[in-house]
């Protein structure tokens, strides 16, 4: 993506373009002053431009059609192993009777009493998983995982959960495509 | 004076403010000419006197302090605390809305919820990104912020998990500031993200804005875009003063009326996309599970609420007599056009007097003088705002979205008063 140098409204750039633009539009410039609020309406353009690298740096965002997927995989076999080192400490043993949420082991549906949200009933995309785990697990320390256990440990709970074989692998094409149970569960409310 | 509890008539209600109104006069002529004088007159004659010249008239008060704090008779008006044993920092902490009066909440006891605590950010070490869907990725740093122009707005924020052991079969018993104090109302002053947005040059296919928190959760929402080119605000100052680190310092997204998860605190990072990022807290929590095994996603509008915050649960009404009844109103549509008060568990309404000026998305104060005949009664509040909206009863609430959607409750809430002048929660 190419990134077009900075064109922010700042006053010295605005007298720019009213110098290139002719007398035209420094005269329509002046009406709009004269009618305009006492502050400006744009800000002084402060902003410094960030580099396609700068952005992928910071960029841990994961969409539901895997953009923003790293490069990387992971099986459920080592993200088993990954789970009872770093997280069955407080979600339990196979995902359930933890101190913190449920994980996996829903024992009845969305209509029970009460009813059972857990990863497989309820949540309606699977990359949120990796999303939610790259950001914030395990809370002792978050973003120490590597995105090969991210994937490992997606994979595990996504096993649990019945989604995926126990011989499964995962990376960002094969998590993408995955449907979840419960995908068309939600009705978007104030969505626009 | 012991006849049945007199409520107050329409016409009394709409004639009294809060300088002079029928209950207050009364009060006055009580306070003073039976309840006064009868205390002076069983003092002994040396505490006469010191009443007469109280001991801090008698010597120098204490010197000037750089930041003050509340008198020490007062420190029992905290933010009560619930938190995961594990991890200390993810939990809340609720607004004492039953010691508090007026419509402002004071910095200190603005309520709390966070994901993984509170991060200590050094502003020097913090910038705002903005990427994706626009002309120009830029960052911005705080002191850049700064120099933006500014706008201040007050509104109050509330979580969408407000109120909900309201879904519970049976009342809790708490404080009204337990059972509803995930709410505030602040001053924030900051720059309009709209501005920002213009800089960056939003592209026109962005319908949404992902928002991330420097925090260890790096907590992430979608935002949708026409709420963020409207009254988003990146706010730097609450209440006058710059953030607290417990409310975003040194920079926060405020959203007018909407769920408090979507005004993300330690905002670092915005991303202009075609879709939703479907986060955790967009998908697994902050939804609303109906009976129907649906859910409700991005329930962003906060409905009209109201609870009376005085005299409530854990309060204590000395003796039969007058009280003021004094509570908070609020919508995310706008202004709260009406409060009605009940004394008798919902068969009569008065309506009752708002504090003005009554701001659009902001608390709603509002009073009645109230006699109490010291018979068991049920007081509830219920409010109407701008669009003609009422607040629910709790079986029409639950009617329509059952008892597991967690969040979202406004229904109308009811104390009880007992034959003792104590006050408990009730389902009437
Ligand atoms: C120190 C305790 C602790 C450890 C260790 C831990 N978690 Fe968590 N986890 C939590 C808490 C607490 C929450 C809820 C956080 C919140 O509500 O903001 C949570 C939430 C989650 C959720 C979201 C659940 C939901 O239903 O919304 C997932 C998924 C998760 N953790 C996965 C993991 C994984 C994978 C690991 C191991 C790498 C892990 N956790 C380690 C405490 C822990």
């Amino acid at each position: 993506m190419s990134m077009p140098e900075s064109s922010a409204p700042s006053a010295a750039r605005l007298e720019e373009r009213t110098a290139r633009r002719g007398p035209q539009f420094a005269s329509a410039l002046l009406l709009g002053l004269l009618t305009a609020p006492a502050f400006p309406v744009a800000g002084p353009g402060l902003g410094q431009a960030l580099s396609a690298a700068e952005v992928a740096a910071i960029n841990i965002n994961v969409f539901p059609n895997g953009a923003g997927l790293p490069p990387g995989r992971g099986t459920v076999a080592d993200g088993q192993a990954l789970y009872a080192a770093r997280c069955e400490a407080c979600h339990g043993i196979r995902g359930s009777g933890g101190s913190a949420d449920e994980l996996a082991g829903g024992a009845h549906g969305l209509r029970g009493n009460p009813p059972d949200k857990t990863i497989g009933t309820y949540w309606p995309y699977a990359t949120t998983l990796f999303d939610y785990i790259r950001r914030s697990m395990p809370p002792t320390a978050p973003r120490s995982l590597s995105d090969d256990e991210v994937y490992a440990l997606t994979a595990y709970l996504l096993s649990l959960n019945g989604i995926i074989h126990g011989g499964d692998t995962l990376d960002a094409v094969s998590l993408a495509r995955i449907r979840m149970p419960n995908r068309d569960g939600f009705i978007p409310v104030d969505a626009r | 004076m012991h006849a049945s509890e007199e409520a107050q008539t329409e016409s009394d209600a709409s004639r009294s403010t809060d300088q002079e109104t029928p209950a207050r006069r009364e009060f006055l002529r009580r306070g003073i000419t039976a309840g006064g004088a009868a205390v002076l007159a069983g003092l002994a004659p040396e505490s006469r006197a010191a009443a007469a010249t109280p001991q801090w008239m008698t010597r120098p008060g204490q010197p000037f302090s750089n930041y003050g704090l509340p008198s020490p008779h007062e420190k029992a008006v905290i933010r009560l605390i619930a938190a995961n044993s594990a991890v200390s920092g993810n939990g809340l902490s609720w607004t004492p809305l039953h010691d508090l009066e007026g419509t402002l909440t004071p910095n200190g006891l603005h309520f709390e919820r966070h994901h993984n605590g509170v991060p200590q950010i050094d502003p020097a070490g913090h910038r705002l990104y903005l990427h994706g869907l626009f002309e120009r990725s830029l960052s911005f740093g705080v002191d850049d912020l700064l120099r933006y122009p500014m706008v201040s707005q007050q509104c109050f924020i509330e979580c969408g998990g407000n109120s909900n052991s309201g879904w519970n079969e049976e009342p809790l018993q708490a404080p009204a500031g337990s059972l509803h104090g995930l709410a505030s109302c602040s001053e924030w002053t900051g720059v309009p993200l709209s501005v920002i947005l213009e800089e960056c040059g939003l592209h026109p296919d962005a319908q949404w804005l992902i928002a991330e928190g420097a925090d260890a959760a790096a907590m992430n929402v979608s935002i949708p875009i026409g709420k963020a080119r409207g009254d988003a605000l990146l706010a730097l100052y609450q209440n006058g003063e710059r953030l607290r680190p417990e409310n975003g310092y040194p920079l926060r997204l405020v959203l007018p009326g909407w769920e408090g998860v979507l005004s993300v605190k330690w905002l670092r990072r915005l991303q202009a996309a075609t879709e939703p990022v479907m986060a955790r807290n967009e998908t697994a929590r902050y939804t609303e599970l109906l009976p129907s095994g649906k859910a409700r996603q991005f329930t962003f509008v906060i409905e009209a609420k109201s609870v009376i915050t005085r005299p409530s649960p854990g309060q204590h009404l000395a003796a039969p007599g007058w009280y003021p009844i004094s509570g908070l109103a609020w919508s995310g549509r706008g202004v709260i056009k009406r409060v009605e008060v009940s004394t008798d568990g919902g068969k009569s309404w008065i309506d009752a007097n708002l504090q003005t000026p009554v701001l659009p998305r902001c608390f709603t104060r509002f009073r009645l003088p109230w006699r109490w005949n010291g018979e068991s009664c049920i007081l509830q509040s219920r409010a109407t705002d701008e669009t003609g909206y009422v607040q629910p009863t709790r079986p029409a609430l639950i009617a329509e979205r059952g008892r597991h959607g967690y969040f979202h409750y406004n229904a109308i809430v009811s104390w009880e008063v007992s034959e003792d002048g104590s006050l408990s929660h009730v389902y009437a």
